[in-house]
């Protein structure tokens, strides 16, 4: 099944749903004002349901926006936002009952810097189409073909679980959960660094860092109703981008999320200045796999490994 | 929120982006353990003496406004 047809069963799916009032609002991906920016939608009725959109761009996590509602949400979620969603009904942010989920397997996302970066800096890029795996990529004076595999985004080529963890209804049939990369490969890449070698490739890494908070907002799971960069009494970190201020903000921002974060890489997509976050978060997200054998996200019913303890958890640091 | 999990995994993070070990110390230390407190201590004092000064995560308050 391509993007074109999933598109057309969510649409569809949408208004049915709208139309028998089975909810109050869809919440789905439709078409960003710039090419490769598919931005999040909300549907409250068959007509709007029209503008709905699937394709290989849709990288934000609408998970964000399914939390703490009154009315009662069908939202479109591929393996990482189903996994999102899934831990937001762990931590209570999601009554299970008021919710739908319209499944679908991903296809994996692109990149749109990859695609940029592939076409050439500084080309202004007006139109992408999909053709089977590959991407038509168009602009003045330009047309370019791109594999889509070659773009992915980092995450979905080391993703583990593509298929929605819960679903309510299925678009399409669950294809591979994985695409053959090998996150224990890949994540922590700093651990074999020395000591100062790892603070050079992390004060790198983020010193682009203009502190927009672009990557909070679309994290699903930085829901804190006053974010601790915001807070002014006591003002925890500065708010200048000075190395030490963007290094707390990062550090802090990845700590919150220990045991919480699934991995779907909307803090790399919404980053204007193309910051791998994924990095530094990856490190923690294999710690907690190692240490505490967890994955966020994968049963409604766990139990968030910071609120629990084992008698027999590592404390080898403890003196 | 147990302290040992987020204290493994914090030590773990900022190990990871360039603290030196030896530089972030965990005990515990019951209230009726005098000796043991001064005993950490002293080690905590000795080893972040020889680390010497912080090098990183350092913000010059002159230089920033």
């Amino acid at each position: 099944m391509d993007n074109q047809a999933i598109a057309e069963e969510i649409r569809s799916l949408a208004k049915k749903l709208l139309a028998d009032g089975v909810v109050d609002c869809v919440i789905g991906y439709t078409q960003g004002t710039v090419p490769m920016r598919d931005r999040p939608y909300f549907a409250y009725s068959p007509e709007e349901a029209e503008n709905l959109t699937w394709s290989s761009f849709c990288c934000n996590n609408l998970a964000n926006f399914a939390r703490k509602r009154a009315d009662k949400v069908a939202v479109v979620a591929q393996g990482c936002v189903s996994r999102s969603l899934v831990n937001h009904i762990v931590e209570n942010q999601i009554d299970r009952d008021k919710l739908v989920v319209i499944g679908v397997p991903s296809p994996g996302m692109v990149d749109h810097n990859k695609v940029q970066a592939a076409v050439g800096a500084g080309k202004i890029i007006t139109e992408v189409v999909e053709d089977g795996d590959d991407l038509v990529v168009k602009g003045k004076g330009f047309e370019e073909r791109i594999a889509r595999k070659t773009v992915l985004r980092d995450n979905c080529f080391t993703c583990v679980q593509r298929n929605p963890v819960i679903v309510d209804h299925m678009i399409g049939s669950p294809g591979d959960d994985t695409h053959g990369g090998d996150i224990d490969k890949v994540a922590a890449p700093w651990e074999k660094l020395s000591a100062e070698e790892r603070w050079a490739a992390f004060s790198e890494n983020f010193q682009d860092c203009i502190r927009c908070y672009a990557c909070r907002d679309a994290c699903p799971l930085c829901y804190c109703t006053v974010c601790f960069v915001d807070e002014s009494n006591p003002q925890w970190c500065g708010k200048t981008q000075d190395e030490a201020d963007v290094a707390t903000f990062h550090i802090l921002r990845a700590f919150h999320c220990a045991g919480r974060c699934t991995d779907c890489g909307a803090c790399e997509s919404a980053c204007p200045q193309g910051i791998k976050m994924r990095r530094l978060t990856s490190k923690i997200e294999k710690d907690i796999r190692e240490l505490y054998d967890y994955r966020p996200g994968m049963d409604p019913e766990a139990i968030p490994p910071m609120s629990v303890y084992r008698p027999d958890d590592p404390q080898d640091f403890i003196k | 929120m147990f302290a040992r999990r987020r204290f493994a995994v914090l030590k773990n993070l900022l190990e990871y982006i360039g603290l030196e070990p030896g530089r972030l110390h965990f005990s515990w230390i019951s209230s009726a353990e005098a000796q043991k407190f001064q005993e950490t201590v002293k080690t905590v004092v000795e080893e972040v003496t020889a680390l010497g000064p912080a090098k990183i995560l350092i913000k010059d308050i002159r230089k920033v406004a």
